[in-house]
């Protein structure tokens, strides 16, 4: 709570937009997926989107990383349009912009630390090999997967691969990160160990983060702000008490299920 | 897609019974024209893949490294099965040879005779047919997979390009590597002739080679060595371009490995028969 007020009178100091989309719509055949959606992203702040499996949370930064192109509307990163950019432009402007996939894509055919070592060597690329090799033990800490450097992506469970790939993704410092259900799959535990390290990204880099997740336990603990993604527009925005204290049918169908469960931490606790 | 209405009733309201089988053709032209717009999408697309895949070719940054793990990679997938079929290429033709030029009293042709066709057609083509099997497979089913987990588009956020680091790489190592394979091919199976060569009789190695290239010159060589690139070349831009257009699912994966050896060793056969029309031509 104390966090979000501080964040809320930082951003209104300096209310720069990261990332302005207009207007974007988007459809796969005759499906609309996103229709009309606007929304920002400000400078330092962690924006939660919620909403229900397949209401377009992932194409929504897909979009924003120009890996699908929109039908319609504009999308500005950090002052430019993504959909007029070139290729060359395009691959500068990735360079700042952090990508967790949901389905994780660890490179199959790589080491953990090959992994690792692919955007580092690419975007980083006048690091040393010690100063690698530190940055690499570095992140996979901060994850928790120390003994994993030599293991192939093959022999992790599910959960340590959404951490390695989460690694792959923190480990060049990006300026944006876009996070596509970081805890989903994970225990309790790890979820909060990731929900902590999200925050510790935005407090040591000023990352700007979108951080799309079912999790309300993720979304409480990181959220500056709250979105929630219904038929393609934006249903409702605000911050957590905004939707903890709404009457709303679909917010409270949304919350009803894990606040019990807060409840339940808070008796236990006190 | 362009659906095409046709209005066959309206043609032909006063004959029922001529208006059904001009219905059934109806049909089936459209299912035919649907056939061939499918092919000349496939045809459009693969010539813009062939497109951006020459242009990153030719771009500064090469991914060397990939470049000779993607040559190691065929050189060792393949090697053994080449080995095996080489050997026993030269084997086979030279015992199933030997009593038709043993009726015409030319037995001495023999060596030759072996040689030429290895060189010149049977070295090429199994090898080719081969890789496009191991190698075309090989590719159309990794990057299908990748494709499908969404790494090729992880490699793209990540500011690489999956164009210049997966298929160029891929591509121009299977042009290098495919002809140096069928050279080693052609030498096992001389080899292996050489050895059937002496199932009955005895000829020792050198007259063996001796009289092998006697017959066979350079201008059978070269014609030969020149049609592997392009092998090489249709092999990794079929495997490749199938994989990476492979569509959502896992069950496309599947599909892409089978259509790239399916792809990849009709055009092996089709190149062939250009080339030796070509080179007969020219020689
Ligand atoms: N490449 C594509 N081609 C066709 N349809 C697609 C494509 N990508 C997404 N869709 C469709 O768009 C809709 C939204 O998909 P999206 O992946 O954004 O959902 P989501 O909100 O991320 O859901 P989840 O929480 O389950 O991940 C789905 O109905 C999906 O079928
Ligand atoms: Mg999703």
């Amino acid at each position: 709570m104390a966090k979000t007020e501080t964040i809320i009178k930082e951003t209104e100091e300096t209310t720069e937009k990261i990332i302005e989309i207009n207007n974007l719509s988007k459809s796969f055949a005759d499906l609309d997926v996103l229709k009309n959606l606007s929304l920002n992203l400000y400078k330092g702040e962690n924006l939660v989107v919620l909403g229900k499996s397949g209401s377009g949370k992932s194409v929504l930064i897909k979009c924003i990383v120009s890996l699908l192109q929109p039908d319609q509307g504009t999308i500005h990163v950090l002052g430019k349009n993504v959909v007029n950019l070139n290729r060359k432009e395009l691959a500068a402007m990735r360079e700042k912009i952090g990508f967790l996939f949901q389905s994780g894509a660890l490179y199959d055919s790589m080491t953990i630390k090959q992994n690792l070592e692919f955007p580092l060597q690419r975007i980083k690329k006048n690091l040393t090999k010690k100063e690698m090799n530190e940055k690499i033990e570095e992140v996979l800490e901060n994850v928790g997967l120390t003994d994993t450097l030599h293991k192939m992506p093959s022999e992790l469970s599910g959960g340590m691969r959404k951490r390695a790939s989460l690694a792959r993704t923190i480990i060049v410092d990006p300026l944006i990160m876009l996070y596509d259900e970081p805890t989903t799959g994970l225990d309790p535990v790890t979820s909060d160990g990731i929900s902590e390290l999200i925050n510790e990204v935005q407090e040591k880099y000023k990352t700007s983060s979108i951080i799309i997740t079912h999790d309300i336990e993720c979304a409480r603990a990181t959220a500056d702000r709250i979105i929630m993604l219904q038929d393609g527009e934006v249903y409702m925005e605000g911050d957590i008490d905004d939707f903890e204290n709404s009457t709303d049918e679909m917010i409270t169908s949304f919350f009803k299920q894990q606040v019990h469960q807060g409840q339940k931490k808070i008796k236990k606790n006190g | 897609m362009v659906k095409i209405r046709v209005p066959v009733k309206k043609i032909i309201p006063k004959l029922p019974d001529l208006s059904k089988h001009v219905i059934k053709l109806s049909e089936k032209t459209l299912k035919e024209t649907q056939k061939a717009n499918a092919f000349f999408l496939e045809a459009g697309n693969f010539f813009l893949f062939l497109f951006s895949a020459t242009r990153e070719a030719f771009s500064r940054q090469f991914e060397f490294k990939e470049f000779l793990r993607q040559c190691y990679q065929i050189g060792n997938k393949t090697l053994p099965l080449i080995s095996v079929t080489g050997l026993i290429m030269g084997l086979v033709l030279t015992i199933q040879s030997r009593p038709v030029l043993a009726d015409f009293g030319a037995v001495s042709m023999l060596p030759g005779m072996v040689a030429l066709s290895i060189i010149r057609e049977m070295g090429p083509v199994i090898t080719a047919l081969i890789c496009a099997g191991k190698i075309g497979s090989g590719m159309g089913a990794e990057l299908g997979s990748m494709k499908v987990t969404e790494q090729i588009d992880a490699m793209e956020v990540s500011a690489t390009n999956p164009m210049r680091f997966l298929v160029v790489t891929r591509v121009l190592a299977a042009t290098l590597m495919i002809p140096i394979l069928v050279l080693y091919a052609d030498a096992l199976g001389i080899m292996g002739s050489w050895a059937g060569a002496n199932i009955k009789g005895s000829v020792s190695f050198t007259l063996f080679i001796s009289q092998a290239f006697r017959v066979v010159d350079f201008m059978d060589f070269l014609p030969a060595v020149i049609k592997t690139f392009f092998f090489g070349a249709t092999i990794g831009l079929i495997g490749t371009y199938k994989g990476y257009t492979a569509g959502k699912g896992t069950e496309s994966v599947g599909r892409a490995a089978n259509s790239a050896v399916v792809m990849a060793s009709l055009l092996v056969i089709i190149i062939d028969l250009i080339a030796v029309q070509v080179t007969d031509m020219l020689l």
